[in-house]
């Protein structure tokens, strides 16, 4: 199978069902992509589709098809994605981290289509990805930083 | 030159009993130095940057940051040009490595200093003698040593300092907290660049040479084992390379029986698990029912505790003397950690050598567990201390680590296992839930003169499980005169532990409610009743509990989230402020948190005041705040929805569905202020916890007239 990641063609030896996240995550060793619920709940396995954010634990790697993949080692490829990491290594959004990548590649997808968010734009990108250690005041600061910067 | 005199004396930490941290000189450790080595924590090489080391597990609490900029400080270091390392765990060379019980700051916040300040004294003295000058004159600056127009980098010193013995602590000099640059500044986490580029590695993205990937099937029954199942099937699936029964150990806690499945990837193992058949041996932990425990509860109360915790003065007169009576019943359910990087370990065992990757908040409890089970000796377990993604005090537990490496050994080459969520939430080791029935009397003046607690808890044999006692000097003994507490243990067969604040978190949602009942009673102010109720400043309890405490500093954090949450503003109608005290790990907290309460039942937090005071200083502010708004949020998120049953033995609740989390559109603004009077600097990971849930319900009380007694709060019962 042919895939697109970060702007490179990959040939990934995978089963057809295989979720995406564990295509990357075992098959082609891009860790970053993190595990967390294995059921949608949670979004730390969020990836980009052609710059949507989907669940890589629920898209098989059969669904991609052409369709270019960004996960959180090509986030900084993006303008948008340069400047948030700025914002959350400043603010110091992380605690644990564990689930970072998965709130930066939504509010990646948030900002590339919505540059001045409101609260509510807020709310409704990023209400998908749990933090447990609850740094949601700071990943909203951050957001807000970044569309400013 | 005999080689004895070659040695020197090298510092190295040494773990005293009780959990303190002392320095210790070793001559041994510094044949092992490697070059520019100076102690334990701090190395210098001629060029290139400073390496500081990080000893402590990283949860997600920051130490990794907070400690190494302690050793910075003191060392005089430039912050902006240190390389921070993770070390191996290995309490001979370290001392406390553990990330629980918010102990690292009081334990090790002072020795560090004095690893930093070691260190520079060391450099001083190697430049002293280069230059020709007495130490007195020099001075230093960002990693520099100084003299009148000179300067120069500490590389330039290292060796001849790294040969010089380490100074005795006792004359070791440290800086004047006034003239600290970097304590006390807001510094971002030391791994925030890796983390956002999905570069940090986390103990779920250990690789090693040759490894594969483990599921480990067990029964949501504890204490069920295999016996039988179709593993000829399961080994015959695709990307399956091998699958077998563990048959487990007999101990309480020990190693769990269940089948592993090793495949190339963790889909395929997972994929072959779902086609899984086992048949399991009864255990005696079948009997266990959420319902069924309920139903023992309601039966213990009006009769005698099983067990007297503490007693002072005499309870039944003074409840006769009272004006008034006050009786409430509290409970609180099973709650489980749900950490967001789930339950991992990856091992290789090599004869009688072990390699673990662990994300573990306390790694030597592991490492005498794995070692014996392998009958290895210790010292042949190597053990990485992998970033956690977060903790909790699920990690403070190493099944994992024990089940990863009997999986490794019995499979003959390394694996690296994972747990789904759902293995996550069923084989947690949970906080136990609880019932307090509890008495009050008060006198004319409306004065707390009596207080009698039945507090019914979870364990074996008439003792308390894991993390489900409660200590004779917890608040509010000593500060109650007539006091009486008593417990009556159910049976429980499953695994409990300690959650973040463990026992506070659900001691502060009952004696902080059940006092808020008592002001109301006696027609007094909430805030008012618990200056009065804490009385006059002074020491309460003693060390063996979860004491002492000074309800003097209590009462300036009270006043100061009173004052800064406007308390006793008028508000709308179904509106209400509510507010709430705690101590716990050394720290003392009280919040107020402004609520309303639409006619539907849903409740809002417009928004929380937290006052806090771990002691004379807050070493990195980012960090701190972090932690507390993160407890605060947690314990928010735990009282609103988290709650664990049981059916048939085992654990009904699956994933993210059953245990609902707070998400970024549910959060309030939360409004911090820290007290810093002059006493030792503790810790943040836990005391901002216990004081959320009760500040809750006082609100809601306040807003609606409806007292909600029990967790998670049920909400339906404030439909207007």
């Amino acid at each position: 199978m042919k895939l697109n990641i970060n702007g490179k063609p990959v040939e990934v030896t995978a089963d057809p069902d295989m979720p995406l996240l564990w295509a990357l995550r075992d098959v082609l060793g891009l860790t970053g992509t993190k595990f967390g619920c294995g059921a949608g709940f949670c979004g730390a396995c969020t990836v980009q589709l052609d710059g949507e954010p989907v669940r890589g634990c629920q898209t098989p790697v059969s669904a991609v098809g052409t369709a270019k993949i960004t996960t959180i080692e090509g986030l900084s490829a993006s303008a948008w994605g340069r400047k948030l990491q700025d914002a959350w290594v400043a603010l110091d959004v992380p605690q644990c981290g564990y689930c970072q990548a998965g709130q930066l590649l939504a509010a990646e997808a948030l900002l590339r289509t919505t540059p001045k968010p409101t609260d509510a734009d807020i709310d409704a990108a990023m209400s998908g990805n749990i933090c447990r250690c609850a740094t949601y005041t700071r990943i909203r600061a951050a957001i807000k930083q970044a569309a400013a910067a | 030159m005999n080689i004895q005199l070659s040695r020197r004396n090298f510092l190295f930490a040494s773990a005293a009993l009780g959990g303190g941290l002392y320095l210790g000189l070793s001559p041994e450790r510094a044949d092992a130095a490697e070059p520019g080595q100076l102690n334990a924590w701090v190395v210098i090489p001629a060029t290139g940057r400073i390496r500081i080391m990080a000893s402590n597990p990283e949860v997600g609490q920051g130490i990794r940051t907070s400690l190494p900029m302690v050793i910075a400080e003191e060392l005089d270091a430039d912050w902006a040009a240190v390389e921070i390392v993770p070390t191996l765990a290995d309490a001979r060379i370290y001392g406390r490595q553990v990330a629980g019980g918010s102990q690292a700051m009081p334990t090790q916040y002072e020795p560090m200093r004095r690893v930093g300040a070691a260190a520079r004294g060391m450099i001083l003295q190697a430049a002293a003698s280069a230059w020709n000058v007495p130490v007195a004159e020099l001075n230093t600056d960002k990693g520099h040593v100084v003299h009148g127009t000179k300067r120069a980098p500490y590389g330039q010193f290292a060796a001849a300092a790294a040969a010089l013995p380490a100074p005795d602590m006792a004359g070791v000099a440290v800086k004047d907290p006034k003239s600290f640059r970097l304590i006390g500044s807001f510094q971002p986490g030391v791994n925030n660049r890796a983390i956002v580029a999905g570069k940090q590695d986390y103990g779920i993205d250990a690789v090693v040479p040759g490894m594969i990937h483990a599921a480990f099937h067990k029964s949501g029954v504890q204490g069920a084992k295999v016996k039988s199942a179709n593993v000829a099937a399961i080994k015959a699936m695709g990307g399956v390379k091998d699958a077998f029964i563990v048959a487990g150990t007999d101990e309480y806690e020990g190693l769990a029986s269940g089948v592993a499945i090793l495949a190339d990837t963790t889909w395929h193992a997972e994929r072959a698990r779902a086609a899984l058949k086992v048949e399991w041996s009864d255990s005696p932990a079948a009997f266990q029912s959420t319902a069924a425990w309920a139903k023992m509860a309601a039966d213990a109360k009006g009769k005698p505790p099983a067990m007297p915790i503490h007693a002072s003065g005499d309870v039944s007169a003074a409840m006769a003397r009272a004006t008034k009576r006050v009786a409430a019943d509290y409970a609180y359910p099973f709650i489980p950690h749900v950490p967001m990087e789930p339950i991992n370990c990856t091992a290789r065992v090599d004869g009688d050598k072990v390699e673990i990757w662990a994300p573990t908040q306390n790694p030597e409890p592991g490492r005498a567990a794995v070692a014996k089970l392998l009958g290895v000796p210790p010292e042949n377990v190597t053990i990485h201390m992998m970033r956690v993604g977060g903790g909790f005090g699920r990690r403070l537990q190493n099944d994992y680590m024990v089940e990863a490496v009997a999986i490794a050994k019995q499979a003959g080459r390394p694996v690296k296992l994972t747990w789904t969520r759902e293995d996550d939430i069923t084989q947690d080791y949970l906080r136990p839930g609880g019932w307090h029935y509890l008495e009050a009397g008060l006198d004319a003046q409306g004065r707390c003169i009596a207080w009698d607690n039945h507090f019914i808890s979870f364990g074996q044999g008439g003792k308390f499980a894991r993390a489900a006692g409660i200590g004779p000097t917890d608040f509010p003994a000593g500060i109650v005169e007539d006091f009486r507490l008593g417990a009556t243990v159910l049976p429980l067969i499953h695994t409990t532990g300690f959650l973040r604040a463990p026992a506070n978190n659900a001691f502060g949602f009952v004696t902080q409610g059940f006092i808020d009942e008592l002001a109301h009673a006696a027609g007094a102010d909430p805030v008012q009743f618990r200056r009065d109720f804490l009385g006059a400043p002074r020491i309460i309890g003693d060390p063996k509990s979860r004491g002492p405490y000074n309800t003097g500093r209590m009462r300036a954090v009270l006043d100061k989230a009173a004052a800064m949450a406007g308390w006793g503003r008028k508000l709308p109608r179904r509106t209400g402020l509510g507010v709430a005290f705690h101590f716990s790990h050394l720290g003392y907290f009280a919040n107020v948190i402004e609520a309303s309460v639409a006619t539907d039942g849903t409740v809002k937090v417009h928004k929380v005041w937290v006052a806090g005071d771990i002691g004379r200083q807050i070493v990195n502010p980012a960090g701190a705040m972090n932690q507390v708004q993160g407890s605060i949020l947690d314990a928010l998120g735990a009282c609103m929805g988290h709650e664990i049953t049981f059916a048939d033995g085992a654990i009904e609740q699956r994933n993210f569905g059953d245990v609902p989390m707070l998400r970024n559109e549910q959060i309030p603004p939360i409004e911090v202020a820290f007290l810093t009077p002059d006493y030792p600097v503790t810790g943040l990971g836990e005391p901002a916890y216990p004081a959320v849930a009760p500040a809750l319900a006082n609100a809601i009380f306040a807003a609606t007239g409806v007292r909600l007694r029990k967790l998670p709060l049920d909400l339906a019962q404030l439909k207007a």
